[in-house]
């Protein structure tokens, strides 16, 4: 009998023990204790530079027919910045040396130009529009980005002792080997006006030329 | 030696790291397409689901060269890229060069062509600005007439009363130095090298991008040997750009 009560007992302190707990564990959930305070501050994370290829710096070499002159051969370097898929600014360098005129060569000893005067070198800035951009499938595993567009712009030439005015009209043909290196194909118009010959001309000097440049 | 030796491999390690730190993003929009090429026409070759990451290797004007986890590579447009999110999982977003930092720029170039009593005109310049309103500029331009070449070298100071318009005026004075080369068929003329001075207005008219309009009308004198000094007009048009 004793032990029926105790066991009675125990059952009830039990009971009240467990509800009590119960009541005390629901009070903490409603108002939850912070145990530990975390002093969650995140550290920055560090974002890296996009490499921007927006410029283009290169050389080329050709032929440049100088009006009355013959053709000679060509040099120059031109920088590009591209604004936009579309549109892009170039300054180019260039220099050659003319040959004879048919004139001084028939007439024997007749020199229209001195030497220093032969050396022609101009100089320009122009504005290119890509019209025709696309691809070149080399084989059936490569692709290359290619585009041509076309060029104008005006600046200045150096030919027989004096600075010229000119106009450059063109295209060209621009073909990406990878992501920093393009070759190039172009052909240019240049006119200026030259009074050497006894009247005042406008001349066109046409050059080809081929070139490498580099994206950076 | 080996000194040398470590310091050129540490470099080297540096330099492998630094190629291969790229940043990373998270596609938040269902998808976005993959060019072949770096251009609106290229075609789309591939798309990247929602929650990948990609890296971002390249960027040529708004387009970047994206390399997808599995190791597709190809190209996305800004539009794009700004609907994803980096690492801290915030949107991205790509410095966008608009008026205000043109406002406030500090160094700008330009180049310039016109007219200056009849000779074509090209300018060069690069300016400081010490305020939004004061800023000082060297030119050098060449004018290429039917009888003469000139080169002007000019120090200008300029005052921008209202640099927050679109279009904004500006006063000019500057004072230079004018080399004129006669033309070779001219007979008995001597190059010259001449003091002048000017007076300007004129105005900046911002585009888009990093790069604005100049329109300018001057009013030269030449202080030369001649009896009475030359005064010139000149106007230019021209393309500026700043950092």
């Amino acid at each position: 009998m004793e032990t029926r009560t105790g066991h009675l007992f125990l059952g009830l302190m039990f009971f009240i023990n467990a509800s009590l707990m119960l009541s005390t564990a629901r009070a903490e959930s409603d108002t939850p204790m912070q145990v530990i305070n975390p002093s969650l501050k995140r550290e920055p994370v560090k974002q890296a530079r996009i490499d921007t290829e927006n410029f283009e710096l290169g050389v080329y070499v050709g032929k440049l027919s100088i009006e009355d002159f013959g053709s000679s051969s060509v040099s120059g370097a031109r920088l590009a910045y591209h604004f936009s898929e579309d549109f892009f600014a170039e300054a180019s360098y260039g220099q050659a040396t003319a040959g004879s005129t048919s004139f001084e060569r028939l007439s024997g000893s007749v020199q229209l130009l001195t030497d220093a005067e032969r050396e022609l070198s101009y100089y320009n800035i122009s504005f290119g529009f890509n019209v025709l951009p696309g691809e070149a499938f080399a084989g059936s595993g490569r692709a290359f980005h290619t585009a041509l567009y076309l060029l104008a712009g005006t600046g200045s030439t150096k030919f027989a002792g004096d600075d010229r005015h000119t106009l450059n009209l063109g295209f060209g043909y621009r073909f990406i080997f990878n992501d920093w290196l393009a070759g190039h194909l172009d052909a240019r118009d240049y006119i200026f006006d030259i009074d050497l010959l006894g009247s005042n001309k406008t001349s066109h000097n046409l050059e080809v030329s081929t070139g490498l440049t580099l994206f950076f | 030696m080996p000194l040398i030796l470590i310091i050129l491999l540490s470099l080297c390690t540096g330099y492998a790291q630094a190629e291969n730190s790229y940043r990373k993003v998270q596609i938040a929009e269902p998808y976005i397409e993959l060019h072949t090429g770096p251009g609106r026409g290229y075609p789309v070759f591939h798309v990247i689901d929602r929650g990948e990451w990609i890296e971002i290797h390249k960027r040529k004007t708004d387009w970047f060269k994206i390399v997808a986890s599995n190791g597709i590579t190809g190209w996305a447009h800004q539009v794009q890229l700004e609907q994803t999110l980096n690492p801290e999982g915030k949107q991205t977003r790509f410095q966008q060069i608009d008026q205000d930092q043109f406002n406030k720029r500090k160094t700008e170039v330009g180049v310039l062509g016109g007219d200056m009593d009849g000779a074509q005109t090209m300018t060069l310049y690069a300016a400081y600005r010490f305020t939004q309103n004061l800023s000082t500029e060297i030119s050098f331009m060449q004018a290429v007439g039917n009888f003469s070449s000139n080169l002007i070298t000019n120090f200008n100071l300029l005052n921008q009363p209202f640099p927050d318009w679109r279009i904004s005026p500006y006063l000019a004075l500057g004072m230079g130095n004018i080399k004129t080369t006669p033309r070779s068929t001219l007979v008995l003329a001597k190059d010259r090298s001449d003091l002048l001075a000017h007076v300007g207005i004129g105005a900046y008219g911002y585009i888009s991008s990093r790069f604005a309009l100049r329109a300018e009308y001057n009013r030269y004198v030449v202080f030369s040997n001649n009896d009475d000094n030359e005064d010139i007009k000149e106007w230019k048009l021209g393309l500026v750009t700043f950092f």
